[in-house]
C-alpha cells in the first residue's frame, strides 16, 4: 500500500479506481448527538466577516467584478484568496473573491448580453478570436435546430434549454483526486487510450469521439495539477491527511467551476469520505476537533463564493445566483448500515457556525433507518434555517446503490459512473391549451403544432380533450427529443467538460434528463373538464382565452384519487412518448417534475387554463399542488404528491416544497422536531421522492418583502434549492407568499 | 356498522395530542362557550359517514403515526354526544394499534366507560373552576361534566388538561390559585401528563359573522401570549409545590 494510505483497510480500491469500496471498507458510522460540535475559530470568524462584507457589496451592485481578459478554464487564472493569512482551505474561481469569469464556449452572443448588463466590454482580442476563429456551442445548436424547435422555444413551450450556456448537472468524482492523486488518474486514462479503446473494431464515429475525449480529459488533469501548484500544492500524489483530502477534493471541484458554467454544479457526497481521513488524523493526534471544524467551515465558505456570469433573462428564470453546489449527506449503505458520520454533522453544522445560506445546497439522504439523533439534528437545523432539503434514500438506494449523489435539486447519479444531459423542461399546461386551440399559441397567436382542430362547442368534452392532449404530447415529445439530441451533440462538440469527465469512468452511463412544468395545472384542468362543466371563452379567432367553470371538481393535493390518477397518467404518457425516440449516445430517458423558480416565468407565458387559473398567474412549483387548492391539510397534500411514480417515469426527481407555520408544527422546539421527523418518515415511507421544508410564517415573508433590510439573511427553500429571500424578484416573492402555508387554527 | 355526523377531518393536527394527529370534528355540542371558535359544530347534523369509510380515510394518514406518537383525536363539537359511533370507531382504531385521544369538555350523554375503554388520552377543557363562572362561560351546569370526570379518573385515564385564558377572567393570581386546588381535588395528579394554558384569541370571530350569530365576547382583545406564558410559569410553580 502507498504511504499515504497507511492505517486504511485494504480492498478493491487499492487495485483500481473504486472510491465506494474505500468508503465501505473504512468509514465509521456515528449515532451519537451533536454535543461534540464546536464553534467557529477566530480565523474562520475573520474570513466569514470578510465574506459577508463582500456579499453585502455584491448585493448592492449584483456583480462585484468581471475578468474580461482571461476566459474560463481550469488554469486560466492566478491564485486568489479571501485572506491569504486566514484561508485554511484555498482556491477561488478567479484571482479575487466574487470576481466572475467569462465563459464564451457556450455562446458568444450570451457573453455580450451578460457584459452589457453590467457595463463591461470584452477584451478586443478575445472578441476577435471568438467571432472569427472559434465556433461556440450556441452557434452549433442553431446550425442544426429545426423550424419546429425554434417555434417551440420562441413561444415558451420549451424553456430554459441549455443551448447558450453550460448544461451542468454533471458531478465529477472529486474525491478521486484526494484518494489517488492526479498522476494515477492520468495513468489510468492513458492506459485506456492506449489499450482499452483500441483499433480492433471499426473506427466508428463513437470510438473516435471517445478517443478524443480521453485525450482532452488527460490534458484537463494536467491543468488541474498546474492550477493547484499556483496555490503551492502538489496534487499529483494522494492526500496524506484530512486537510489535504479536503483541499484536494476542493481543487477538483474548483477545476470544474473554473472550466464550466453549468446551471447546477454540484459537489457530490463527501461526508463519509472526509470522515475517514478525519478519524485517522484525530486518532493520530494530528488535528483537534476545533481544527477539523475550521477546515469544514472554510471549505463551505469557499463553496458559497462560486458564481457565474448570467444575463438578466437567466436571472429571472433562476433567481438569486444559484449554483446548486448540492452536497448529499447521510444515507444508508447497501447492507442497511447508517452512513452518517461525525462529518455529516460537521457539514450541516456550518449552517449554525456560518449563518444560514442557500449554498451549498444541503441535501439529506433520508432513510427510515437513519439514527434518531441525526434525524432530530437535521429537523432542528431545518426549523432554524429553512436551508435543508430531504430526498428519499430508501427509494433511490435500490436503483443507484450507496455511492450516488444529487445533482442540482433532485437528480440522482452514481458518482463517477453516471452523467446526464440536462434538458430543462416542457410546459405541459401550454401543451394542453394547444390541444384545445388547434396547436395555436394562446398568447402569441402563432400556429406552433399543426394538424389539430380547434375545439368547438359550448362545453369542453373530457374524452375529446384528453384524446387531443395525448396526441399533442406525442408531437411535443418528438420536438423536445430532437432539441435535446442536437443540444447535447453540440455541447459535447464545442463545450466538452473535460475536467469533470476526467473524474468519471470512461465508460460512463448517460441519462437524457427531460423535465416538465405545470403538472398541477394540467391535472386540475382535466379534472375540471371531467367532473365540472368548463365553458371556453373564445376570441374572434376561435382561441380559448379564458374558461368559465360551473360546479366543483376534485383538485390535486387533497389525496383524491379521481384527480391524482390524472396527474399520474399524464406523466406516464409523456414519459413513454419521450422514450420512443432515439437518444444521442444512447442515453437513458428520464424525466423530472421540477421548476426551480421558473414556475413564475412559465406561468407568465401561459394563457388562462381550464382549472380557473388566469393568464399570467404563476404555476405551482415542481410537483406541488396549485397554491391554496390543497386545503385538506398538509398530510393529504403530501399524500397526493407521494403518488407520483418515481421509478416508473420520473427517475430524475419529483420536487415538492412544503411550508408550515412554526406554531402549527408544535408548541415547543422538541415537539416541532419530533413532528417534523414523523412527517418526513411518513411521507418517504410512501415512496415519495423529495421534500423542501420551510418552517415560517407568511407574515414574516410579507414583512421581509416590505422591509428587506430587516432580514438580510432570511433563507427559504423554493423548488429544489434555497435562496436568500431578498434576492427574489417582487413577483417571485409574491408567488412564494401566495403558496399554501399549512397551519391549523 | 354505525353512522355518525362529522364536520370535517384535519389530517395534520399537531397540537391535539402527541405527534401528528388526524383530528375528527364531530358535530353537536350542548355547551355554548363564549370563546368557542368552532360554532359551526354546535348543532348536530344528519349522519354523513360510517365507521368503515372513516377508518379507510384514517388509514391514509397512518404512515405519519410514529412510535406510538401520532394517532387519531376525536374533537368537535362534543364527541361524547355520539357515543355509539365513537365506541365503534375507537374499537376499530385499537384493533389497528392506533393511538386514540378524546378532546372533550366531558359533557355527554353517558356510556362513558364503554367509550373510554379504547381511549388512550383524554384532553379535557376545564372551562372554569367555579360553578357560577362555568355557567356564565358555557351556559351549562358544571356538575354535568363531573360524571365523565369520575369515570375517567377511576379508569386511570391519562389526561391533558387545558385552560383557556380569557383576559379579565382568568389572567389573575386568584384564578390560577383556585385552578390548582380544583385540579388537585378532582384529578389523580399522576394521571395528568400535561397542563396547557391557551391564550384566548379572536380567530373564530369571522365564523360567527358568516353564520349571523352575534359574537359573545364583543370587542374583547386577544390574550397577550407573553403574559399568558408568564402566568403559566407562575401556575406551574404553585402546582409543583
Amino acid at each position: 500500500m502507498r504511504e499515504e494510505w497507511k492505517d486504511f483497510q485494504d480492498g478493491e480500491w487499492t487495485k483500481g479506481i473504486n472510491v465506494r469500496n474505500f468508503i465501505q471498507n473504512n468509514y465509521k458510522d456515528y449515532d451519537g448527538d451533536d454535543s461534540f460540535l464546536t464553534c467557529p475559530t477566530e480565523k474562520t470568524k475573520r474570513v466569514l466577516a470578510r465574506y459577508e462584507e463582500l456579499i453585502i457589496e455584491e448585493g448592492k451592485r449584483h456583480v462585484l467584478d468581471i475578468d474580461t481578459v482571461h476566459m474560463s478554464g481550469i488554469n486560466s487564472f492566478e491564485a486568489g484568496y479571501i485572506s491569504e493569512d486566514d484561508d485554511v482551505i484555498v482556491g477561488l474561481q478567479t484571482d479575487a473573491p466574487l470576481k466572475r469569469m467569462v465563459n464564451p464556449y457556450g455562446g458568444i452572443r450570451m457573453v455580450y448580453d451578460e457584459l452589457k448588463a453590467y457595463n463591461y466590454k470584452l477584451d478586443p482580442d478575445v472578441d476577435k478570436y471568438f467571432n472569427e476563429f472559434r465556433k461556440t456551442h450556441n452557434q452549433g445548436v442553431f446550425d442544426a435546430y429545426t423550424k419546429d424547435i425554434r417555434k417551440a422555444r420562441h413561444v415558451g413551450l420549451l424553456t430554459g434549454l441549455p443551448d447558450a450556456y453550460g448544461r451542468g448537472r454533471i458531478i465529477g468524482d472529486y474525491r478521486r483526486i484526494a484518494l489517488y492523486g492526479v498522476d494515477y488518474l492520468m495513468e489510468q486514462k492513458k492506459n485506456e487510450w492506449e489499450n482499452g479503446y483500441q483499433l480492433d473494431g471499426n473506427m466508428t464515429e463513437e470510438l473516435i469521439r471517445i478517443r478524443e475525449e480521453i485525450s482532452m480529459q488527460y490534458r484537463a488533469l494536467e491543468e488541474m495539477k498546474k492550477m493547484a501548484f499556483k496555490y503551492g500544492f502538489d496534487i499529483s500524489r494522494p492526500a496524506r491527511n484530512a486537510k489535504e483530502a479536503i483541499q484536494w477534493t476542493y481543487f477538483g471541484y474548483l477545476a470544474s467551476v473554473k472550466e464550466n458554467n453549468g446551471a447546477a454544479m454540484s459537489l457530490g457526497r463527501v461526508d463519509a469520505f472526509f470522515d475517514i481521513y478525519i478519524e485517522r488524523d484525530l486518532e493520530r493526534g494530528l488535528f483537534t476537533e476545533k481544527e477539523i471544524q475550521e477546515m469544514i467551515d472554510q471549505f463551505v465558505i469557499k463553496l458559497r463564493l462560486v458564481r457565474h456570469l448570467r444575463t438578466p433573462d437567466y436571472d429571472e428564470l433562476f433567481t438569486g445566483d444559484p449554483t446548486w453546489v448540492t452536497c448529499s449527506i447521510g444515507g444508508i449503505n447497501n447492507s442497511g448500515h447508517s452512513m452518517v458520520t461525525k462529518t455529516s454533522y460537521r457539514i450541516v453544522n456550518t449552517l449554525r457556525n456560518l449563518n444560514p445560506s442557500p449554498e451549498p445546497n444541503m441535501t439529506i439522504l433520508w432513510s427510515e433507518l437513519l439514527p434518531d439523533n441525526f434525524k432530530n439534528f437535521c429537523a432542528s437545523i431545518s426549523i432554524d434555517t429553512d436551508a435543508v432539503q430531504y430526498e428519499n434514500d430508501d427509494l433511490m438506494r435500490p436503483i443507484y446503490g450507496d455511492d450516488y449523489a444529487i445533482a442540482c435539486c433532485v437528480s440522482a447519479m452514481r458518482i463517477g459512473k453516471d452523467m446526464q444531459f440536462f434538458g430543462a423542461r416542457c410546459n405541459l399546461a401550454k401543451a394542453l391549451l394547444y390541444s384545445i386551440n388547434g396547436g395555436v399559441d394562446e398568447m402569441k397567436n402563432d400556429l406552433v403544432i399543426p394538424g389539430f382542430e380547434k375545439m368547438t362547442g359550448k362545453y369542453l368534452d373530457y374524452e375529446k380533450v384528453k384524446d387531443s392532449y395525448f396526441q399533442m404530447l406525442e408531437k411535443v415529445a418528438k420536438i423536445y427529443s430532437d432539441a435535446m439530441n442536437i443540444i447535447h451533440y453540440m455541447h459535447d462538440k464545442y463545450a466538452y467538460e473535460a475536467g469533470q469527465m476526467a473524474l468519471h469512468d470512461t465508460d460512463v452511463h448517460r441519462y437524457m434528463a427531460y423535465g416538465v412544468a405545470g403538472l398541477s395545472v394540467v391535472a386540475d384542468s382535466l379534472s375540471a373538464i371531467k367532473y365540472a362543466k368548463v365553458k371556453p371563452i373564445r376570441n374572434e379567432d376561435g382561441i380559448a382565452v379564458d374558461f368559465e367553470i360551473e360546479g366543483d371538481f376534485p383538485k390535486y393535493g387533497n389525496d383524491d384519487d379521481r384527480v391524482d390518477e390524472i396527474a399520474k397518467e399524464v406523466l406516464d404518457k409523456f414519459h413513454s412518448e419521450l422514450s420512443k425516440h432515439a437518444t444521442y449516445r444512447n442515453a437513458e430517458v428520464t424525466m423530472s417534475v421540477l421548476t426551480i423558480t421558473s414556475n413564475v416565468v412559465y406561468g407568465g407565458k401561459t394563457g388562462s387554463t381550464p382549472d380557473g387559473r388566469k393568464a399570467g398567474v404563476p404555476f405551482a412549483p415542481g410537483a406541488n399542488p396549485m397554491h391554496g387548492r390543497d386545503n385538506s391539510g398538509a398530510i393529504a397534500s403530501l399524500n397526493s404528491v407521494a403518488k407520483l411514480e418515481y421509478e416508473k417515469c420520473c427517475k430524475d426527481g419529483i420536487s415538492n416544497t412544503f411550508s408550515i407555520v412554526p406554531k402549527s408544527l408544535g408548541k415547543t422546539k422538541e415537539e416541532q422536531i419530533d413532528n417534523l421527523v414523523s412527517l418526513l418518515d411518513g411521507y418517504f415511507s410512501q415512496k415519495a421522492h423529495h421534500l423542501n421544508v420551510n418552517v415560517l410564517d407568511r407574515e414574516t415573508l410579507v414583512d421581509a418583502m416590505n422591509h428587506p433590510e430587516k432580514y438580510p439573511l432570511l433563507t427559504i427553500r423554493v423548488s429544489g434549492y434555497a435562496v436568500r429571500f431578498n434576492s427574489l424578484t417582487r413577483k417571485q416573492q409574491e408567488e412564494v407568499i401566495s403558496r399554501t402555508f399549512h397551519e391549523k387554527m | 356498522m354505525m353512522k355518525g355526523s362529522i364536520d370535517s377531518v384535519e389530517s395534520f393536527g399537531l397540537v391535539d395530542g402527541p405527534g401528528i394527529r388526524t383530528v375528527i370534528f364531530l358535530t353537536g355540542c350542548k355547551l355554548r362557550c363564549k370563546y368557542c371558535h368552532n360554532p359551526e359544530t354546535w348543532i348536530k347534523r344528519k349522519d354523513n359517514i360510517d365507521t368503515e369509510t372513516l377508518l379507510k380515510k384514517i388509514r391514509r394518514f397512518k404512515p405519519y403515526f410514529r412510535n406510538g406518537k401520532g394517532g387519531v383525536t376525536f374533537s368537535g363539537g362534543e364527541p361524547l354526544l355520539q357515543p355509539d359511533f365513537l365506541i365503534e370507531m375507537c374499537d376499530l382504531l385499537k384493533r389497528e394499534n392506533i393511538h386514540v385521544a378524546l378532546d372533550t369538555a366531558g359533557v355527554g350523554i353517558g356510556k362513558y366507560e364503554e367509550i373510554l375503554k379504547n381511549v388512550d388520552l383524554v384532553i379535557l377543557d376545564i372551562k372554569h373552576v367555579n360553578s357560577d363562572g362555568y355557567k356564565d362561560l358555557t351556559g351549562a351546569n358544571m356538575n354535568d361534566a363531573f360524571e365523565f370526570l369520575r369515570v375517567a379518573d377511576k379508569m386511570n385515564k391519562k389526561f391533558w388538561l387545558r385552560q383557556v385564558i380569557v383576559p379579565g377572567i382568568m389572567d389573575n393570581d386568584q384564578y390560577i390559585t383556585r385552578l390548582n386546588s380544583f385540579i388537585k381535588k378532582n384529578f389523580t395528579v399522576s394521571n395528568i401528563e400535561k397542563i396547557e394554558f391557551l391564550p384566548f384569541h379572536t380567530l373564530g370571530k369571522e365564523k360567527y359573522e358568516k353564520m349571523g350569530i352575534p359574537y359573545p365576547l364583543g370587542d374583547l382583545e386577544d390574550m397577550d401570549e407573553k403574559k399568558c406564558e408568564e402566568l403559566y410559569k407562575k401556575f406551574m410553580n404553585i402546582y409543583n409545590e
